[in-house]
C-alpha cells in the first residue's frame, strides 16, 4: 500500500489486499501544433464535420468578442467570456443529437446551445438583462443558463433519469465547471445519475480557473475524472481543446447511455483565455507565462493548422470566413438590439403558470408595490391604467 | 461543564457614541467593513475569515483588501465553491471556540448552504442546552438593484429573519457599517451582516476613533412631526431622497433607520409614531410576511390607537426580481412611491 495512507508500524503492516483499482485515461487524437494521430481519429469526424465546426468556432469567437466591447461600450451588462473553450462546447454537443438529446448548461458554453439551435440573440439578450433570452424557442432542446453555480447538474440527472423512466432513447448533457465540483450538488447529482443508471453525460469543462481560485486550490484531486471513480460510473479525462478527443469521448459516452449503460464522466482540459467576466481583471492573479502557453493550444489555431495541412484550408478562405462572421455577428447584434422594450407589466406575467392570484393582479393594475396600491380604489387609478 | 474552549480576555466593548462628525476621515463604505474585521482581528487571534475569492483576490468586491497581506492564508483563507462547506465548518470552529467570519459572495449564494445558517447555526446553543454557544458571523451582499437577474438578487432579511436564535444588521453607511460590524464580531450569538453591493463605494465621515454601534438602537436621520418613515439597509436613502423633497411641500417626516432587524429597535418606531401619528414602512424586500409586515403588526399591537391613518408599507413587487433594468426600476421601492404613500398618509 503506497501513498498518503501509507504509514509504518504493526497496524499497518497487517496484510491487506486490493478493494479497488481504478485508472483514468487521457485522450488526445489532435495536439496543439495540427498533427493528428490517425488511427485514434479513424471513425470520428469526417473533413466536412471539420470544417464546419471549425466555422462555427470562428464564428463564435467573433461573436465572443463583439460581445465583450458591446458590455465594455455599456451596451451590455456583465459577461463571461467562452474564449478558448469553444472545442470543448462543440465537439460535446456534436455528438448528441439535435431535437432529441437535452443540453443542461451553465454559462460558457454558447457554441453548443449554438449548435442545438438556439438563436445566438437569445445569449446576448440575457446578458442584457433581457429575460426573453431565456425563452427558449420551441424544439431547442436546453434548459436557460445557470448562474447558482452547480445546481443544473441535479436538473440534469432528473430529465435524464425521466427518459430511462420513459424508456426514450434520449440522453442529456450538462455542462459545469471545474470550481462547480466543489458544490453539494455536483455530488448528489453524481450519486443519483449513477444509483439510477441514467443517461446523463456530465461535461467538466476544468478551465483551470474558477475566478481566481486555480484547480489545485480548488481541490486535491489530480484529475476531475477521477471524481467520476467514487460514484461507479466511466470517467475519461480529454484534450478540451482537440475537436476529435472530445467528440470521440462524448459519442462513447452517449452511445452508452442510450443502450441503457448509464451516466458517464468527461473531463475537457481546457483553458479560459480571457477573464472571469467583463467584471474581472484576471492580470492580476494570472502568470501571463501561463496565458501564453495555453494561447499556443488555442483550438482555433490548432484546427486552422489541421486543415491547411490537409489542403482545406488557406489565407482566402480564412479571410472570407471572417467577413462572414462579421455579418452574421451584427445580424445577431441587431437582432437583440432591435427587440422592443419589455412592459411594465411583465414582471406579473411569469410568477404563477396558474392563474394570476387576485392580489398580484391587483399590483400589477396599479403598478404599486405599497399596501396602498393593493386597493386601486385607494390610490385614484382606474383598472389598469398604469399598465403601458 | 462547557466544551467551548476559555474566552480569550478582551477588553469591554464600550458603546459609548462616537459621533460620525466632520472633518473626519472619509472612507468608503468597503472600508468600513475591512476596518471593523482588521481591527478585531488583530485583538482576537482566534479570528479568521473565509468565503470565496478573499484572500488572493482581495474579495470578489475588494472588501478583504489587502487583509491576506496582514493577516496571512491562516487566516484569510480561500475556501472552495462549497457554501454549505464553509458554513458548515464555520459553525463547528466556533463551537469550538474560535471566531469565524465567513463571508458569502453574495447572501443569495447562502441559500445552498440553508441547513447550516438556519437549522444549525442558531439553534445549536438551544438543542445542547447552552452548551455550545455559535459566536459566528455570516455577512456578504443582500439585494436588488444591480441587474443581476433573479436568482442573483436576494434580500434574505424577509425570509431569515422568521428563525429565532439570529442576530440581522443591515447597516445603510459607512459608520453604521463598522461600528455594527465590529459589534457583531464580539457578539456571542450567529449574526448575519447584510451589506449591499450598490453601496460598497458610498463613502462616509467615519471617525478615526475605535467605536461600536450597540445592536437593537435605531438612528434617527431626520426629525420631523407629520410622518414617521421606517427603513434599513439602502433604502433608508430613499426615505430621506422623499423626505428631502416632501419638506419642500412642508411636510416633515420622522425618518428612522432601524440598523439591525433583529433585535428590532420597535420601542423607537412606537416612540415615533406617537408623535406622528402615522407611518410608512420602506422594505426592498417582498411584502408578503416581511420586516415590514412585522412592523405594522407591531405597530398595531402597540398603539392602534395613535394612528391617525393605517400604516402603509412600501415593498418590492411580489414576484421574483426582474433582470431587466426597465423592470427591476418598476419592481424596486423607489423615492417616488414613498413620496406618494406618505401624503395618502396625510390624506394629500
Ligand atoms: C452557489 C454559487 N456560489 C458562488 C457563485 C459565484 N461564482 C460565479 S462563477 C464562480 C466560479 C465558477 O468556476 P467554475 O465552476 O470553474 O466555472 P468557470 O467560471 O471557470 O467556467 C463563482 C464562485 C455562484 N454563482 N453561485
Ligand atoms: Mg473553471
Amino acid at each position: 500500500m503506497t501513498g498518503r495512507g501509507a504509514h509504518s508500524g504493526i497496524y499497518w503492516d497487517m496484510p491487506r489486499k486490493t478493494a479497488y483499482e481504478a485508472k483514468i485515461e487521457y485522450l488526445q487524437i489532435l495536439d496543439e501544433h495540427g498533427n493528428l494521430d490517425k488511427t485514434l481519429a479513424k471513425d470520428t469526424l469526417t473533413d466536412e464535420e471539420v470544417l464546419s465546426l471549425f466555422e462555427s468556432m470562428v464564428i463564435y469567437r467573433h461573436l465572443d468578442e463583439v460581445a465583450f466591447k458591446l458590455q465594455r461600450s455599456g451596451r451590455m451588462g456583465t459577461y463571461p467570456q467562452n474564449k478558448g473553450q469553444e472545442a470543448a462546447a462543440l465537439g460535446t454537443a456534436f455528438a448528441a443529437k439535435k431535437g432529441v438529446d437535452f443540453l443542461v448548461p451553465c454559462y460558457r458554453e454558447n457554441a453548443a446551445l449554438f449548435l442545438h439551435g438556439l438563436p445566438p440573440h437569445y445569449i446576448l439578450l440575457h446578458w442584457m438583462g433581457d429575460e426573453r433570452g431565456n425563452q427558449i424557442p420551441q424544439g431547442v432542446n436546453c434548459t436557460p443558463l445557470s448562474i447558482p453555480i452547480g445546481t443544473q447538474m441535479l436538473h440534469a440527472a432528473g430529465i435524464a433519469w425521466a427518459y430511462k423512466i420513459r424508456k426514450e432513447p434520449r440522453c442529456v448533457l450538462t455542462y459545469f465547471g471545474d470550481g462547480a465540483t466543489s458544490e453539494g450538488d455536483f455530488h448528489e447529482a453524481m450519486n443519483f445519475a449513477s444509483t439510477q443508471q441514467a443517461p446523463c453525460v456530465f461535461i467538466c469543462q476544468n478551465n483551470q480557473w474558477a475566478i481566481s481560485v486555480p484547480r489545485e486550490i480548488q481541490m486535491n484531486s489530480e484529475t476531475v475524472a477521477q471524481k467520476a471513480i467514487a460514484y461507479g460510473m466511466p470517467g475519461i479525462q480529454v484534450d478540451g481543446n482537440d475537436l476529435f478527443a472530445v467528440y470521440k469521448a462524448s459519442r462513447e459516452a452517449l452511445d452508452r447511455a442510450r443502450a441503457g449503460g448509464g451516466p458517464s464522466f468527461i473531463e475537457g482540459v481546457t483553458y479560459r483565455l480571457a477573464d472571469h467576466t467583463t467584471a474581472d481583471d484576471a492580470k492580476r492573479y494570472r502568470d501571463p507565462k501561463e496565458v501564453e502557453a495555453w494561447i499556443g493550444k488555442d483550438p482555433v489555431i490548432r484546427h486552422r493548422k489541421y486543415l491547411e495541412s490537409k489542403g482545406l484550408w488557406n489565407a482566402e478562405k480564412q479571410a472570407a470566413t471572417d467577413e462572414r462572421a462579421k455579418k452574421i455577428v451584427s445580424e445577431i447584434v441587431k437582432a437583440a438590439e432591435g427587440i422592443e422594450k419589455p412592459l411594465v407589466t411583465d414582471i406579473f406575467n411569469y410568477t404563477f403558470a396558474g392563474e394570476l392570484p387576485a392580489e398580484l393582479k391587483r399590483q400589477r393594475d396599479t403598478m404599486q408595490t405599497h399596501s396602498l396600491g393593493q386597493d386601486p380604489s385607494q390610490v385614484g387609478l382606474q383598472q389598469g391604467a398604469a399598465m403601458h | 461543564m462547557t466544551t467551548t474552549m476559555p474566552d480569550v480576555a478582551l477588553p469591554p466593548v464600550d458603546f459609548s457614541y462616537v459621533p460620525a462628525r466632520e472633518g473626519d476621515r472619509v472612507i468608503q463604505f468597503r472600508e468600513a467593513l475591512r476596518e471593523a474585521m482588521s481591527e478585531e482581528m488583530r485583538r482576537d487571534q482566534r479570528m479568521f475569515l473565509i468565503g470565496e475569492e478573499v484572500a488572493e483576490y482581495n474579495g470578489a468586491y475588494k472588501v478583504s483588501q489587502g487583509m491576506l497581506d496582514e493577516f496571512g492564508p491562516k487566516r484569510i483563507i480561500d475556501s472552495p465553491i462549497s457554501e454549505n462547506g464553509f458554513a458548515g465548518l464555520g459553525i463547528a470552529a466556533a463551537m469550538y471556540g474560535l471566531r469565524p467570519i465567513i463571508e458569502f459572495m453574495s447572501w443569495s449564494f447562502s441559500l445552498v448552504a440553508a441547513d447550516q445558517i438556519l437549522n444549525n447555526a442558531p439553534k445549536m446553543l438551544y438543542m445542547s442546552g447552552g452548551q455550545w454557544g455559535c459566536p459566528i458571523v455570516f455577512r456578504g451582499n443582500d439585494g436588488a438593484g444591480g441587474q443581476l437577474g433573479s436568482t442573483h438578487s436576494w434580500c434574505v432579511e424577509g425570509l431569515f429573519s422568521n428563525v429565532p436564535g439570529v442576530k440581522i444588521a443591515i447597516p445603510s453607511n459607512p459608520y453604521d457599517a463598522k461600528g455594527l460590524l465590529k459589534t457583531a464580531l464580539r457578539d456571542p450569538d450567529p449574526v448575519f451582516f447584510l451589506e449591499s453591493e450598490r453601496m460598497l463605494g458610498d463613502k462616509a465621515h467615519v471617525p478615526a476613533e475605535e467605536y461600536y454601534i450597540p445592536f437593537g438602537l435605531a438612528h434617527r436621520h431626520r426629525e420631523g412631526s407629520d410622518c414617521t418613515l421606517v427603513s434599513f439597509g439602502r433604502p433608508v436613502h430613499f426615505c430621506l431622497d422623499a423626505a428631502t423633497e416632501l419638506a419642500g411641500e412642508g411636510i416633515e417626516c420622522d425618518v428612522l433607520d432601524m440598523r439591525t432587524i433583529r433585535p428590532l429597535d420597535i420601542d423607537s418606531i412606537i416612540a415615533s409614531v406617537q408623535k406622528t401619528g402615522r407611518v410608512v414602512v420602506v422594505d426592498q424586500s417582498w411584502p408578503f410576511a416581511s420586516v415590514a409586515s412585522e412592523v405594522m403588526a407591531q405597530i398595531c399591537e402597540r398603539c392602534f390607537d395613535w394612528l391617525d391613518h393605517q400604516p402603509v408599507r412600501v415593498n418590492t413587487a411580489d414576484v421574483p426580481t426582474p433582470y431587466s433594468k426597465v423592470l427591476e426600476a418598476a419592481y424596486l421601492p423607489n423615492k417616488g412611491r414613498i413620496i406618494e404613500a406618505v401624503k395618502k398618509t396625510l390624506g394629500r
